[in-house]
């Protein structure tokens, strides 16, 4: 610990602190544009300049001054600085002169206007008028992909964009070509940009230079209502921001969470809102003479009535989806139970996952933070890179520590770390889990090694095998103790771990979703799209969801429901933490949230399911799954579980693993929607090679 | 200086390879560095694709990206950094960089920038018709003393007037470029004074009286030089005022140990060392 004085207060902060993050202990303000928490410190815009008691006669940086540089007084007192001294002033005010000097004047047509660092900046730390009759700089607009925008002329080399996509995203992508009044802010011969983390750099800039395309030229930050959310696009579970205009979702942005995605979110969390609009089901919908019509809600619920008259309980059956919620999910449970059937399933991909095993089975154990304390790690049958981007990063970020061997087993893809890479399948976990390996070692030797296992090799019959041999190695390799659980799986469907927490999967004799969509006669489709529902027998599905996507068309009645944005659910992320998202604005047309729409039904069915509202619902889910109402927190599930799971290990199917995810930008119906994300995905299909503008 | 950008793809070459010996010298130069660490070796590299095509060109800023397992943006923030660079091809028997500093702008480099406008192109880093010459202008070139001047390839060509620039440009593109004697163009050795010493000479008379003595004691009639006088020296301990320490006998060693490395100096014809001044 260091002491000093900051304007006379005296504090102690970390010897590794910066003067600027001292200053802000002291409750200084110091302002600030090249400076950013989570990156590298750059020191080039010179806002931050304070002076330093007894140092050189002029102002320092204190971005990249460090604490321990300063030097106590003559009689050993605490070195002190001050931020608020008219040299400070003066000097504050000419860096933003000469900031200025080139900085076009279009704050009324540039969409950072509001939100602008520069513009606050000038406003507080600024000289009101200018001095320079000289001509502006102009520089050429670069084109750096479909996703962000760049107005060059606004650029003031801050580099934050660079030190970005070099450090968190991993890509040395964007570079800053040229010199002095030359300089410029590019990508080599303007390619597109390849990371799924690229939106950020808009979050990053703190002038208009890089700006969201999508959201480009369509509404002004003061005008819109902010919602603070969870996203659903992967299970992370991302802390977002969804900037609604009336009833409109203009945009997302991340919400700062430590413990989650820290201030990053993928490409598909930020530029997915264009496909809440798109291809939204905003009626019901009945299959008349081969055809789905408009039809009413009643008409609607007295066809479902109709068809579930026709059958017995058990030839009745219910597949949630990747994006669901817990409420309608457990609203969905009742309901099917209470028409007396087993077959639950809220695995899509057949994932051999059981609630049975333990929970400690299907979560990551060693949350999401928990990364950065392991020291070394293997994934299997896993892309993190598209599966979960912004885990990836976070992986990255230990990587970039140092000391951090990691391995694949699966598919061999550029992950932005450097890896070892050992096989593709079953054959080479087989061989570590037999002590074969030669990377073997290297886990045993690390004090806490991790495990990630993705769903690409829990997919399909041998899943099983693979989950159960993942922990048998877990356990051999010493990761799994009383402090630090290694096993991690990690998911890519939002409502995924909440599913399997909620026990959505065939009760005793139910049937799992594959086998449901041969036998059953009335199939229940809560948002599932990723099913293929081509090897659908005859039978009358019911399709509750918000986009027209695969299951509504393979449906007999659609229930139009909500998107995330429109309602207010729990989801279960992959570290199993339990959160909820809030409702930003309403569901189009007649559309209703899900929860509803199933509790509406069940008075039509007959079978009046107990709740009245979102919070007798909660009521009643609390009562019964207690974990869900410890919003936020997390809570360890038991390592023997693990241990229980390794025993089980036996000979594995061969088989090679592959990712899930086959186009990180289609993955949801939402997605499927966006227009954003369809060129997105054609730009990453033609291997980013795209025609500069 | 303007926003430099790489040369249109229309002359940009398809591929870019080091020859033999420059291959071998970059993978000497790429070896000084440690492991991890290749990428210092950038502008070295970078400088000697220059040498070798007489510019930069994309596929060699690619080449040299690869070799050293660097990102392509990050070998072309340096090339478009540093000027001495050519992004754009440039003459291939004379690429003349006037100095347009302020101690050769008094000196007359406006009438050479002139000459060059009127006998090149009017824009710099314009190709003549034939594609032989090409011009800019650059900063100080350090020949302050012998102002005005102009660099061409690795030579400077110093006290210039226009006329003489006209005749060596004229030179260059006969192809005779190798045959201008490089340095000064006036009558003067280096930067000492034009027409002989001004000072530090021997003052004649005491010249002509030891001569005669020398000449005397030695009995024959060739001048014997005489060893200089230790009278004014220091009397310390330092090696430096040891007579009987010739050089610095240790530095040798290390100095053969640092010696270069093959193929430093591209252009063999050029004596390494340069010839003493004979006073």
């Amino acid at each position: 610990m260091a002491k000093l004085k900051v304007d006379g207060k005296e504090i102690e902060v970390p010897d590794h602190f910066t003067l600027l993050q001292a200053c802000e202990e002291a409750g200084a303000e110091v302002p600030r544009f090249c400076f950013h928490e989570r990156l590298s410190v750059a020191g080039n815009c010179r806002m931050c300049l304070i002076e330093v008691k007894g140092g050189p006669p002029k102002p320092a940086a204190s971005c990249a001054m460090g604490v321990r540089d300063l030097r106590p007084g003559p009689n050993g007192e605490a070195p002190e600085v001050f931020t608020n001294t008219p040299m400070v002033k003066k000097a504050r005010e000419g860096v933003m002169e000469f900031l200025l000097i080139n900085h076009p004047l279009d704050c009324p047509i540039c969409d950072q206007g509001g939100e602008c660092d520069l513009q606050d900046q000038a406003m507080a730390f600024g000289i009101d008028s200018s001095r320079y009759q000289e001509n502006k700089r102009a520089v050429e607009d670069k084109y750096i992909g479909p996703l962000v925008k760049t107005v060059m002329n606004r650029c003031i080399h801050c580099t934050r964009c660079v030190r970005f996509t070099t450090e968190v995203a991993g890509i040395a992508e964007l570079g800053l070509i040229g010199r002095g009044e030359d300089a410029e802010i590019t990508t080599y011969l303007e390619q597109a940009m390849t990371s799924e983390l690229q939106g950020n750099v808009v979050d990053l800039c703190p002038v208009g230079a890089l700006t969201s395309k999508p959201f480009a030229f369509t509404a002004r930050p003061w005008e819109l209502n902010k919602t603070e959310s969870i996203d659903v696009m992967d299970a992370v579970g991302s802390a977002i921001r969804v900037d609604t205009r009336g009833r409109e979702v203009m945009r997302i942005m991340p919400r700062v969470n430590e413990e989650i995605n820290e201030e990053w979110i993928s490409d598909k969390t930020r530029f997915i809102w264009d496909g809440l609009k798109t291809q939204r089901l905003d009626r019901p919908y009945v299959k008349k003479d081969g055809r789905l019509q408009p039809a009413s809600w009643s008409e609607a619920f007295q066809a479902v009535k109709a068809a579930v008259a026709k059958t017995s309980g058990d030839k009745i059956g219910a597949i949630a989806g990747d994006l669901a919620s817990v409420e309608e999910m457990y609203a969905l449970k009742e309901l099917i139970s209470a028409l007396g059937s087993q077959n639950l399933d809220c695995r899509q991909d057949g994932a051999a996952l059981d609630p049975s095993l333990g929970r400690a089975s299907y979560i990551f154990n060693p949350t999401i933070q928990g990364i950065e304390s392991a020291d070394a790690l293997l994934i299997i049958g896993s892309n993190p890179r598209f599966e979960a981007s912004v885990l990836n990063a976070r992986i990255r970020k230990r990587y970039r520590m140092g000391n951090f061997p990691i391995a694949v087993i699966g598919e061999q893809s550029e992950l932005r770390y450097g890896y070892e890479y050992l096989g593709a399948g079953t054959d080479t976990l087989a061989e570590l889990v037999a002590g074969k390996a030669k990377f073997l070692a290297t886990l045993k030797k690390a004090q806490r090694p991790l495990i990630i296992v993705g769903q690409g090799g829990l997919a399909g019959e041998g899943g099983a095998a693979v989950l159960a041999n993942a922990a048998k190695l877990a356990v051999a390799i010493g990761a799994v103790s009383a402090e630090w659980n290694g096993f991690a799986v990690l998911h890519n469907a939002a409502a995924r771990v909440g599913g399997l927490d909620l026990g959505f999967v065939p009760g005793e004799g139910g049937k799992s979703a594959a086998e449901m969509l041969a036998a059953m006669d009335v199939l229940f489709l809560l948002g599932a799209d990723e099913i293929d529902l081509s090897r659908k027998k005859a039978g009358f599905t019911v399709y509750i969801g918000s986009h027209g996507d695969n299951g509504a068309h393979a449906a007999d009645v659609i229930l139009p429901g909500a998107t995330y944005t429109e309602k207010s659910g729990t989801w279960v992320n992959t570290e199993g933490r339990v959160q909820i998202g809030n409702r930003a604005g309403f569901a189009p047309g007649e559309a209703r949230e899900d929860w509803a729409i199933i509790r509406a039904l069940s008075d039509v069915l007959g079978k009046k399911l107990p709740f009245d509202s979102l919070g007798e619902l909660r009521a009643k889910l609390y009562a019964a799954h207690p974990h869900f109402a410890e919003v936020d927190a997390l809570t360890a599930a038991g390592s023997d579980e693990i241990a229980a799971l390794g025993q089980k290990a036996g000979e594995m199917a061969k088989s090679v693993f592959a990712s899930p995810i086959k186009d990180f930008y289609l993955t949801n119906p939402i997605a499927r929607a966006s227009a954003v994300m369809a060129e997105c995905s054609a730009l990453a299909r033609n291997n980013f090679k795209a025609a500069a503008e | 200086m303007s926003v430099r950008r790489l040369a249109e793809d229309t002359v940009q070459p398809a591929t870019f390879a080091f020859n033999k010996e420059n291959a071998a010298w970059a993978k000497a130069t790429i070896n000084k560095y440690p492991k991890g660490r290749e990428q210092s070796a950038v502008i070295p590299l970078l400088m000697r694709a220059q040498e070798q095509d007489g510019w930069v060109t994309k596929a060699a800023i690619e080449s040299v990206a690869d070799m050293l397992g660097m990102p392509y943006i990050r070998v072309l923030e340096v090339a478009t950094f540093y000027t001495q660079f050519q992004l754009k091809p440039v003459g291939s028997r004379a690429h003349v960089q006037v100095c347009g500093t302020t101690p050769c702008m008094l000196r007359g480099a406006e009438d050479l920038i002139k000459v060059c406008k009127k006998k090149i192109a009017a824009e710099p880093f314009t190709l003549n018709e034939g594609g032989t010459l090409s011009w800019e202008e650059v900063e100080c070139q350090g020949a302050c003393v012998n102002a005005p001047m102009v660099m061409i390839f690795k030579d400077t060509f110093e006290d210039l007037t226009a006329e003489r620039l006209e005749e060596i440009i004229d030179q260059f593109e006969a192809g005779k470029g190798a045959e201008v004697k490089p340095g000064p163009q006036i009558d003067r050795v280096y930067s000492a004074p034009i027409g002989g010493l001004t000072t530090l000479q021997v003052p004649q008379p005491e010249e002509k009286k030891s001569a005669v003595r020398a000449s005397k004691s030695a009995g024959g009639d060739k001048a014997v030089s005489v060893p200089p006088s230790n009278a004014a020296k220091p009397k310390t301990a330092s090696d430096v005022t040891n007579p009987t320490l010739k050089t610095p006998a240790t530095a040798k060693k290390a100095s053969a140990r640092n010696a270069k490395i093959e193929g430093e100096t591209a252009d063999k014809s050029k004596p390494a060392k340069k010839p003493r001044v004979k006073r």
